[in-house]
């Protein structure tokens, strides 16, 4: 599979020269399978250029969305294959106990916050309530998990017919309550099911470790702590991800760094920057 | 490209829901004894004030199957009268996922007993789902 990011930001799209080397778009990874299956993974304004740079010939994409805070729809209305008679759009993501998953999505994709009902949409559109146990998509097989950040929220694993193991996590606190974090076991640990012994694993990592304390309970973590939780997770390759609006790239440089040379782990980590590709 | 439940693969069993591993994060940082079921009955998790009330340490021991605790307890009423299984307030959150709140007295394995009032509240998650079941004991 091949894997690329088109949005790395956290919270908002964070525009200008301070950060346009690591990315302002906010969450949105693409998926691509060996017999042209696309997942997207969440729809934040990073959507908008992968939507514009999708051959004509597609007829069909997924889109997995994590949870439905803004930064994680707010590219939804402007993904162009949205607006393709015909065209095949499956959306999937976390319902909440009240409201079915259409309805939550359709709080945002509605006037007066958005000039476009879902129902006027030219695209074939369909909605799917996550978790729901493992499902075949195309080449993949891809399960939910819900994981530990404020609503409802999951992470998702996705297998690629060679094998490969991709986890994304985008928002994640599975340290919270827990100032020893890691000290208990996977079994105990958010997200450990989801992420475990996979080869690459993009995962939220909005604080450096001294913005952590003041930020617990907020629903992300420390890289400190991503690269503890992917240890205990024997993960291949970290790819950190929602990078806090806060941090210019400057500022990233030396948080990787210092949260690297501090934990020493076993594996690359790699900040994620806007436009990457990872081949699986 | 059709998008089917995939068929013998079951998900992942001995990882725990979030709901519970955010109740044992909950749970370790209270003062009040609380012990946690799953839904099959097993007991998953209990807090240091709840080792003191059953006498036996979660470090020790780890979980316990409903078939092993289920010998190692024993409940009365106030004037002693033995109180069957089924009419303990977790046994019956179990069985009817109703919550339940009773003040008896709890025979741990060590021979010591505690009169509290045993709270037990079903986990409902989201789609109906039964995962298990918090107990609190206050003691009287």
């Amino acid at each position: 599979m091949r894997v690329q990011l088109w949005g790395t930001r956290g919270s908002l799209a964070t525009p200008g020269p301070d950060t346009a080397r690591y990315g302002g778009n906010t969450s949105c990874v693409s998926v691509t399978g060996s017999d042209g299956s696309l997942l997207v993974l969440d729809a934040g304004t990073g959507i908008r250029r992968l939507g514009a740079s999708l051959p004509a010939s597609l007829s069909r994409v997924d889109i997995m969305l994590t949870h439905l805070h803004m930064d994680h729809v707010q590219g939804l209305g402007f993904f162009a294959p949205l607006y393709r008679p015909g065209f095949e759009v499956h959306v999937w993501g976390p319902a909440s106990a009240t409201l079915s998953l259409q309805g939550r999505l359709m709080r945002y994709l509605s006037p007066p916050l958005f000039p476009v009902h879902l129902s006027e949409l030219p695209c074939r559109l369909s909605f799917h309530a996550v978790p729901c146990g493992r499902v075949a998509i195309g080449e993949f097989e891809v399960e939910a998990g819900m994981v530990c950040h404020p609503g409802p929220t999951v992470g998702y694993r996705i297998r690629a017919a060679n094998g490969k193991v991709l986890t994304y996590m985008p928002d994640h606190e599975p340290a919270l309550g827990n100032p020893a974090f890691p000290s208990l076991p996977r079994d105990w640990t958010s997200g450990a099911d989801l992420a475990f012994e996979s080869d690459l694993l993009i995962h939220d990592s909005q604080y450096s470790a001294a913005e952590y304390p003041r930020h617990t309970g907020w629903g992300h973590s420390s890289l400190v702590q991503t690269i503890r939780f992917a240890s205990l997770c024997d993960v291949a390759r970290l790819v950190s991800f929602h990078h806090d609006p806060n941090h210019s790239d400057t500022d990233l440089d030396q948080m990787t760094a210092e949260s690297v040379a501090d934990t020493n782990p076993a594996f690359q980590v790699t900040a994620g920057c806007e436009g990457a590709t990872f081949e699986l | 490209m059709v998008a089917r439940p995939s068929e013998g693969s079951p998900a992942i069993s001995t990882h725990k829901p979030i709901q519970l591993i955010l109740a044992r994060q909950l749970a370790s940082s209270l003062a009040m004894p609380i012990v946690i079921v799953d839904a099959e009955g097993t007991l998953i998790y209990w807090n240091e004030p709840a080792e003191l009330l059953l006498g036996i340490r979660f470090e020790e021991t780890g979980e316990i199957p409903a078939s092993i605790w289920r010998e190692q307890f024993a409940v009365r009423d106030d004037e002693g009268k033995h109180i069957g299984q089924h009419e303990w307030p977790l046994v019956i959150a179990l069985t009817q996922q109703t919550p339940v709140s009773r003040t008896i007295w709890v025979g741990a394995p060590n021979g010591m007993w505690r009169h509290v009032t045993w709270t037990s509240v079903p986990f409902i998650a989201q789609g109906e789902e039964f995962l298990g079941v918090q107990n609190v004991f206050w003691e009287v």
